[in-house]
């Protein structure tokens, strides 16, 4: 079976394409790209002029909650909210209950994944025992079940030595360490960035050093063991400092941003709702000079990915509070429209320069299929509308949890479609009928 | 924050608190700050009665919801609605649902259903207030929220100076002790300097709030440097749990830097004022000379509450009848 992509603006930075041309799908994979490819028995679909054909964007920080908490998300939920965000994959932590630390819950992931038949779902797997911070996880059990890479997210790796040893051991098997960095002791009970409005409101603050400190540690421990290291949703301004220096020493490490940290800062604790739960996440939304931080490191390419880190909760779990209330936004489907107006229309970066952070460069880190439109890829393809005028209305996410601080946010750019495999598998209905 | 002159023009026209909730300070308007003060002078006179009751707030259901420990406080709006004629009730966290596991939204919303008019509501969640106002339709009023207002107490701080000075514009005011935890702090300080008053605070580094200059006041470590030619001085509590926190070393060592002692009053205006929001540490943050002292308004503070409880109640229930009040 045959389907030619015919006439959108292709951007395909791994293979240097940024230009109008056609996409040849042959049985679900890459065929050809190129300028006027003859129809022969294809089934054509024009892509109107203003669209934007790209490999298909990959969320390497998600939280799909499945198994033990899927009252907030479950895979078959998470999926479905990814293809509407645009992403053909998603990457997921292994906070689930029981933590995924062996291959019954990665088989378990991947089961309801298949099932599912949306975004591929690559599960990353526990460094420690039930996160715990003590013993190593069978870390060669994860990779042949089909975990990516390791971490322990939600909380850093607890010691500096149990770090080195998961970068040695996991770079036997060419997997990243990724690392939520974090002093525990300098973050404390804080719920809040540490700096005036968190003081106005009397919320406890969280240093950007707490993070900085956990990205150093990491940083010299990626340069000891030669192992990559990849920093998970970064927000402070010393930690992209720590991440630029060990870049310009050749140190093998990686860093993502997410969009609420490029796009907020604390000052949305007050307003325009005061001690709003869904403006509660960790790493904290910081000052206005840590996100500039964020912003330039995008432009300058010390950032290397953008990741989501969708982290559902219920609305009972979040109408509380503010300082019992759990950490964590949805993201999925608020990624693309707030990257295409903050980052792209905005002037500061080009449209290829956002597929490679979106998609081209998570499928690099985790070495997985995807991240560009070479013939025999996967026919993995986001269709991407830059001038859409978009709304978001956190009632018609698809995730099963709305926790968005963007409700209500008129936003340009978003998704078109989503294939996978050669098959749409997502049509914006704002598009209107029959466009795509 | 200083005053403008469109918020001075403002204040001669305020005559009534049009506002649901009494969240905390900083939403305040000067104006409507004076308004509070103003009418407690009036209230204050009811508590000199011999029939210390007024038909106020007649039919009107008070609930005084207390998630933390509170005898000053809870007892003082007790005592004020009571002057005012309201049916009250108060709940202590213990005796609620609370402990059942109900979260704050649902004991509130069941509270609610009896339809009371307002919930003074104590908390130790920063922020409980404002989330309370967005899910109830009651008036709130915050009787301290963790660590982010306590506005009652900052009225009454202001209308005990008042009493004193005549004016707050142009006083300097040194606060000193742990700022970092204090909602007394943070009430005091949008009010202070909204009335234009100058205002010193101090404490050791590690309980000095981030950026704290940004709220228009002066920050020193140096405990002479805050009380040099004081008109009034504010001091805090030093909770005994904070030296685990290492945010100073003991008692004894924090009570040599900061402790106000007859010898640092000296410093002062000859007609410094001594104010405290208890409970006392004495031989902590205040030396029992200074607290027991002929500058000390420490027990005016608590007599003043009343009036200032009064006046926040009547106000937010309408102020309708005032004359009848008065």
């Amino acid at each position: 079976m045959k389907r030619l992509l015919k006439g959108g603006r292709v951007v395909d930075p791994a293979n240097g394409i940024d230009g109008v041309h056609d996409v040849l799908i042959e049985d679900g994979r890459i065929a050809r790209v190129g300028r006027d490819l003859p129809v022969d028995d294809a089934t054509v679909l024009e892509i109107p002029s203003g669209l934007v054909v790209c490999p298909g964007l990959i969320d390497m920080h998600v939280h799909l909650r499945e198994p033990g908490q899927e009252h907030k998300e479950t895979v078959a939920s998470g999926v479905a909210s990814a293809v509407a965000g645009g992403f053909t994959a998603v990457a997921c932590m292994p906070n689930t209950t029981p933590v995924n630390d062996n291959a019954n819950v990665t088989l378990l992931i991947l089961a309801k994944a298949a099932e599912a038949k949306l975004a591929h779902v690559y599960p990353i797997g526990a460094v420690s025992k039930g996160s715990k911070g003590e013993l190593l996880a069978d870390i060669a059990e994860l990779k042949q079940a089909g975990c990516v890479a390791i971490t322990d997210d939600g909380h850093p790796v607890a010691t500096a030595l149990l770090m080195r040893r998961a970068l040695e051991y996991a770079g036997m098997f060419g997997m990243p360490v990724i690392e939520h960095c974090e002093d525990p002791s300098l973050k404390g009970d804080g719920v809040a960035h540490e700096g005036f409005h968190a003081a106005s409101l009397g919320l406890r603050g969280i240093p950007g050093a707490a993070e900085a400190l956990g990205v150093e540690r990491g940083v010299l421990l990626s340069e000891l063991t030669g192992s990559a290291f990849h920093v998970a949703h970064m927000s402070a301004r010393a930690s992209m400092r720590a991440v630029r220096n060990g870049k310009d020493v050749g140190v093998r490490v990686t860093c993502e941003v997410a969009p609420h940290h490029f796009t907020l800062t604390d000052e949305a604790l007050g307003s325009p709702i005061p001690y709003d739960t869904n403006t509660k996440m960790n790493p904290p939304l910081r000052e206005a000079a840590d996100r500039d931080a964020m912003l330039a490191g995008i432009v300058d390419g010390t950032v290397d990915v953008i990741a989501t880190d969708h982290a559902p909760h219920h609305y009972d779990e979040k109408k509380v509070e503010f300082d019992r209330a759990p950490f964590g936004i949805v993201g999925l489907e608020t990624a693309v429209p707030l990257s295409l107006d903050r980052l792209v229309h905005s002037g500061l970066i080009r449209l290829p320069r956002l597929v490679e952070l979106l998609s081209t460069a998570p499928a690099r880190i985790l070495r997985v299929p995807g991240g560009s439109l070479s013939p025999g890829s996967p026919a993995d393809i986001t269709i991407l509308a830059p001038d859409l005028k978009v709304r978001i209305r956190a009632s018609q996410l698809r995730s099963r949890s709305k926790n968005t601080p963007f409700d209500g946010w008129e936003l340009r750019g978003g998704v078109a479609a989503t294939i996978i495999h050669g098959r749409t598998v997502y049509v914006n209905p704002e598009m209107g009928s029959g466009v795509i | 924050m200083s005053t403008t002159s469109q918020e001075l023009d403002q204040k001669q026209a305020v005559t009534a608190l049009r506002r649901k909730d009494l969240l905390g300070i900083a939403e305040l308007s000067p104006g409507e700050i004076e308004l509070i003060l103003d009418t407690a002078e009036a209230m204050k006179e009811v508590g000199t009665r011999p029939i210390k009751k007024v038909p106020a707030l007649r039919g009107k259901t008070v609930v005084n919801l207390f998630f933390e420990p509170s005898t000053r406080t809870r007892t003082s709006f007790e005592i004020a609605e009571k002057r005012l004629s309201a049916d009250t009730l108060s709940i202590a966290i213990g005796t609620s649902s609370v402990v059942k596991g109900e979260t704050l939204a649902d004991t509130a919303l069941n509270l609610e259903a009896m339809s009371p008019d307002m919930i003074v509501l104590r908390h130790a969640s920063s922020g409980a207030c404002h989330f309370l106002s967005r899910v109830c339709r009651s008036a709130i009023i915050n009787a301290g929220d963790g660590m982010h207002e306590h506005p009652t107490q900052a009225l009454l701080d202001a209308f005990t100076i008042r009493e004193r000075k005549k004016q707050l514009a142009g006083l300097k005011v040194a606060i000193v002790g742990d700022l970092l935890h204090s909602r007394v702090l943070r009430s005091n300080i949008h009010l202070l300097t909204k009335l234009g008053a100058d205002v010193w605070v101090c404490g050791p580094p590690t309980l000095i709030p981030t950026d704290i200059r940004r709220f228009g006041v002066t920050p020193t470590s140096v405990v002479e440097e805050a009380v040099r030619d004081a008109d009034v001085i504010m001091l805090l509590r030093i909770q005994l749990e904070r030296m685990e926190g290492a945010y100073f070393p003991s008692l004894r060592e924090y009570f040599r830097v900061f402790g106000m002692t007859e010898e640092r009053l000296l410093l002062a205006k000859s007609d410094v004022m001594i104010m405290h929001p208890g409970p006392m540490n004495r031989g902590v943050e205040i030396a029992s000379e200074v607290a027991d002292g002929p500058y000390s308004v420490i027990l005016d503070q608590v007599a003043n509450g009343v009036a200032v409880r009064m006046a926040v109640l009547y106000l937010l229930a309408g102020g309708v009848e005032h004359e009848e009040a008065a």
